[in-house]
């Protein structure tokens, strides 16, 4: 076995626990909320159209936007709570819209005997159409827990642990394992949660045809003993773990997952209980330190500026940083100090495309502009600095692509733009030989690296002393060789962790 | 005894009548046969009885009370019913089905088992066999003679019947029938069985209540009606049976 599959695999225990309890917890709640609702609504026409309405409302935006909105309405909390509530939210339209079918559907000639022998309204529900309607509900809430169990993959980036953290931490970081790893288990828990509702379901329509063969009884001891299992596994999760001192946490990317477990190790080497919450959203991991879930991670000067302070000017790399610590300072959070790199933007070319071009700065672009391509992340284009860049070049692209990282570079690599939003410590602007253009008229931001801390955590000497310890550690060129390690080599965090260790000058 | 005084009743709020001014009586222990073409009214008259319906006016008064005045579940209760759908409950065993009101009624586990097997014997599908079948396991006879057991099983004194028999051979038919009578004659029921088989209402019925567009036409005993129809129409639904004996008989002849 690899070294990088036993690493992922060591953390499936933790993963599949947070997966299981949010998919679990999502989906009972789903349940409880979404039956009464079908029920209400099959009684009452009035009630019906809106409620319908609503749910399916719900379904049609975007699962980020509904994890987003809850974070946003909880007050920018993260972690299981936002999470939990985005995705009962979710599961409740193939429950309600299947109660209420197939309560509709179960015969009037039924219900009308169920009336005629003298049943009341309560019992006709309870006793009738409830359990006719049952295969139908059912099979509305195992394409609820399928959807479920997909979607939970996102709460990673709102802070709740889940199998996403494989798949974004791999995507990110190039890691086909842990993308691999973090895909099956979601897929396996999905197939193996629906099926144990089917063989439920199966049990209780063959609890009427009393044939109870020995066979069956076996299936039944196994039905409610894998049950039992997962149910314990999940509420083990909810049994309160030793409170970490500290949470740190990071933003989707190579970059962020090696400044987070560097972070991480030096808080562990001098004895400090650190849980991690990694590739969470910029603006919930912003939020998440103003109100202090989380305590510490790396943020970057141009990012405060353009995003939270939403400025729209470009006073310099001084002028930025001095207007970001002071804000910081309004909002509770504690400017710990610069690492030493930063990852700005810069407009990147293959170094050959820009030679036959003639270009060595953004101004060289300026008359050419009209008929080359660009391609970027998926922020650059929809940012203000690309808005002040256009302006004070007054220049505009022929096309310009968005994608994701990775395929940025290929793209740019493979000649399929000209250029590209780069970031200037990325491995890969070495390894594809790109050229950084100069940027004269001072259009794009200057992202200095800071820690930033909690109030609370910043309180404490010890957890200052060693993090200002890292302060100015990091030059630039040692972190874009650690980002090239995972990036461009293939090779683990870990690996490229231990480097940037070697490499940093600490004071 | 049941009473319908004056009643209609109106599905559309007085443009048509299902049932219009009927008044009939219907002694203790009186077997009342209801017959008419389809869509004269006969199940609406049937379910007003037990307030499945309600009349639009007038009243219905069953052991001398309005049927208004009572809890609607405690009087469905108290009046066997077959259903012209059957209407088993399909999640629910045969032995289930057929314990149902005693169960609603509250009766001991042991009290309710000992019924179920009685009655279950009385329409001849036996517990043991049938007992823990669904209902879908069964014929359609069979599904319909386990709804005259399930109406029969809280010991009801008032029994209603909507084509209870309709789905019969005409063997067991017959023997079904006999079984029946002789459980109303022995246990005075009161009942009133809609059929559109004027032989089975001859052969059954102390009296036969003729319907025609929500009216009744005529009602007697069927000697009575065979021999002073008061309308056309009585006339001709009393003699089929008598028709079809001779056509039958003319048949053989030709032979
Ligand atoms: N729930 C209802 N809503 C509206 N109209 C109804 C309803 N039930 C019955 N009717 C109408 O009332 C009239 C009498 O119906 P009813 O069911 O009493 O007939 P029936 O004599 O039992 O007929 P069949 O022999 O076919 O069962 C019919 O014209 C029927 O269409
Ligand atoms: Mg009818």
């Amino acid at each position: 076995m690899s070294d990088n599959l036993r690493e992922q695999l060591l953390l499936l225990p933790a993963y599949f626990q947070g997966h299981l309890l949010l998919t679990l917890a999502a989906i009972s709640m789903g349940v409880l909320i979404s039956v009464p609702l079908g029920v209400w609504a099959e009684q009452s026409a009035r009630v019906k159209r809106p409620l319908l309405a609503v749910v399916s409302i719900i379904q049609t935006f975007p699962s980020l936007v509904i994890l987003a909105l809850v974070v946003a309405l909880l007050g920018g909390r993260i972690g299981f709570l936002p999470a939990f509530i985005a995705l009962t939210l979710y599961s409740m339209l193939p429950i309600v819209r299947n109660t209420v079918t197939g309560l509709e559907s179960v015969s009037a000639s039924v219900i009308d005997a169920a009336k005629g022998i003298g049943m009341s309204p309560n019992q006709i529900l309870r006793e009738v159409k409830l359990p006719l309607a049952m295969p139908v509900i059912v099979a509305g809430i195992r394409t609820a827990m399928v959807w479920t169990v997909g979607l939970a993959t996102l709460s990673t980036l709102v802070g709740a642990t889940s199998f996403g953290n494989y798949i974004f931490t791999g995507l990110q970081t190039r890691n086909l394992v842990a993308v691999t790893v973090g895909s099956l288990a979601s897929a396996s828990l999905a197939v193996g949660l629906d099926s144990l509702v089917a063989s439920m379901q199966w049990l209780l329509e063959k609890r009427s045809e009393a044939v109870d063969s020995a066979r069956l009884k076996r299936i039944r001891i196994s039905v409610y003993g894998v049950t039992a299992i997962i149910v314990s596994l999940a509420l083990y999760g909810l049994i309160p773990k030793p409170r970490a001192d500290f949470v740190v946490a990071g933003k989707p990317f190579t970059e962020q997952y090696i400044m987070a477990g560097l972070l991480t190790q030096e808080l562990e080497e001098a004895g400090f209980n650190v849980e991690q919450r990694l590739g969470m959203g910029s603006a919930v991991v912003y939020e998440a330190i103003r109100n202090g879930t989380v305590d510490v991670y790396v943020e970057y000067t141009g990012m405060v500026w353009a995003n939270f302070m939403s400025r729209e000017s470009n006073p310099g790399r001084e002028g930025i940083r001095s207007g970001v610590v002071e804000f910081l300072e309004e909002q509770n959070v504690t400017t710990v100090g610069f690492t030493g790199f930063r990852n700005r933007y810069a407009l990147a070319m293959r170094r050959d495309r820009a030679r036959e071009l003639g270009v060595t700065s953004i101004e060289d672009l300026i008359p050419i502009a009209a008929e080359l391509s660009a391609g970027s992340d998926l922020e650059f284009f929809g940012r203000t600095e690309w808005f002040r860049l256009r302006d004070l070049y007054n220049m505009d692209f022929a096309d310009k692509l968005t994608f994701d990282v990775s395929l940025m570079y290929t793209a740019v690599a493979g000649r399929q733009v000209d250029v590209i939003s780069a970031y200037t410590t990325d491995g890969r602007v070495a390894a594809y030989d790109l050229l950084l253009l100069d940027d004269p008229r001072n259009a794009l931001l200057a992202y200095d690296a800071m820690i930033l801390a909690s109030t609370n955590a910043a309180a404490q000497p010890e957890f200052m002393r060693i993090l200002e310890a890292l302060v100015d550690s990091i030059p630039d060129a040692a972190m874009r060789q650690a980002n090239r390690l995972v990036d461009v080599d293939g090779e683990s965090i870990t690996v490229a962790l231990e480097y940037l260790r070697g490499e940093m000058t600490k004071n | 005894m049941i009473e319908l005084k004056n009643v209609q009743k109106s599905y559309d709020g007085g443009a048509t009548l299902a049932v219009a001014d009927t008044s009939l009586t219907i002694e203790r222990g009186e077997f009342l046969g209801l017959i008419g073409a389809s869509g004269c009214g006969k199940t609406t008259t049937l379910k007003m009885i037990n307030r499945l319906e309600e009349p639009s006016s007038g009243e219905i008064l069953v052991n001398n009370c309005n049927v208004i005045d009572q809890n609607p579940e405690q009087l469905r209760r108290n009046i066997g019913y077959v259903f012209q759908g059957i209407g088993l409950f399909p999640h629910r065993t045969v032995a289930e089905n057929v314990a149902a009101v005693p169960q609603l009624l509250q009766w001991s586990a042991g009290d309710i088992h000992a019924r179920c097997e009685e009655c279950m014997e009385m329409v001849g599908l036996p517990f043991d066999e049938y007992g823990e079948r669904s209902p879908s396991q069964l014929s359609g006879g069979q599904q319909q003679r386990i709804g005259v057991a399930r109406a029969l099983a809280a010991r009801p004194e008032v029994v209603l019947m909507d084509e209870p028999f309709g789905a019969l051979d005409p063997i067991t038919r017959s023997e079904l029938q006999e079984e029946f009578k002789s459980i109303q004659q022995n246990m005075a029921l009161t009942v009133v069985m809609v059929t559109h088989d004027m032989t089975e209402a001859l052969l059954l019925a102390d009296r036969i209540a003729v319907m025609r567009e929500g009216v009744v036409l005529q009602i007697g005993t069927p000697k009575e009606l065979l021999n002073n129809p008061s309308h056309d129409y009585v006339r001709d639904i009393v003699a089929m049976p008598r028709r079809r004996a001779q056509r039958l008989e003319e048949l053989m002849r030709n032979e």
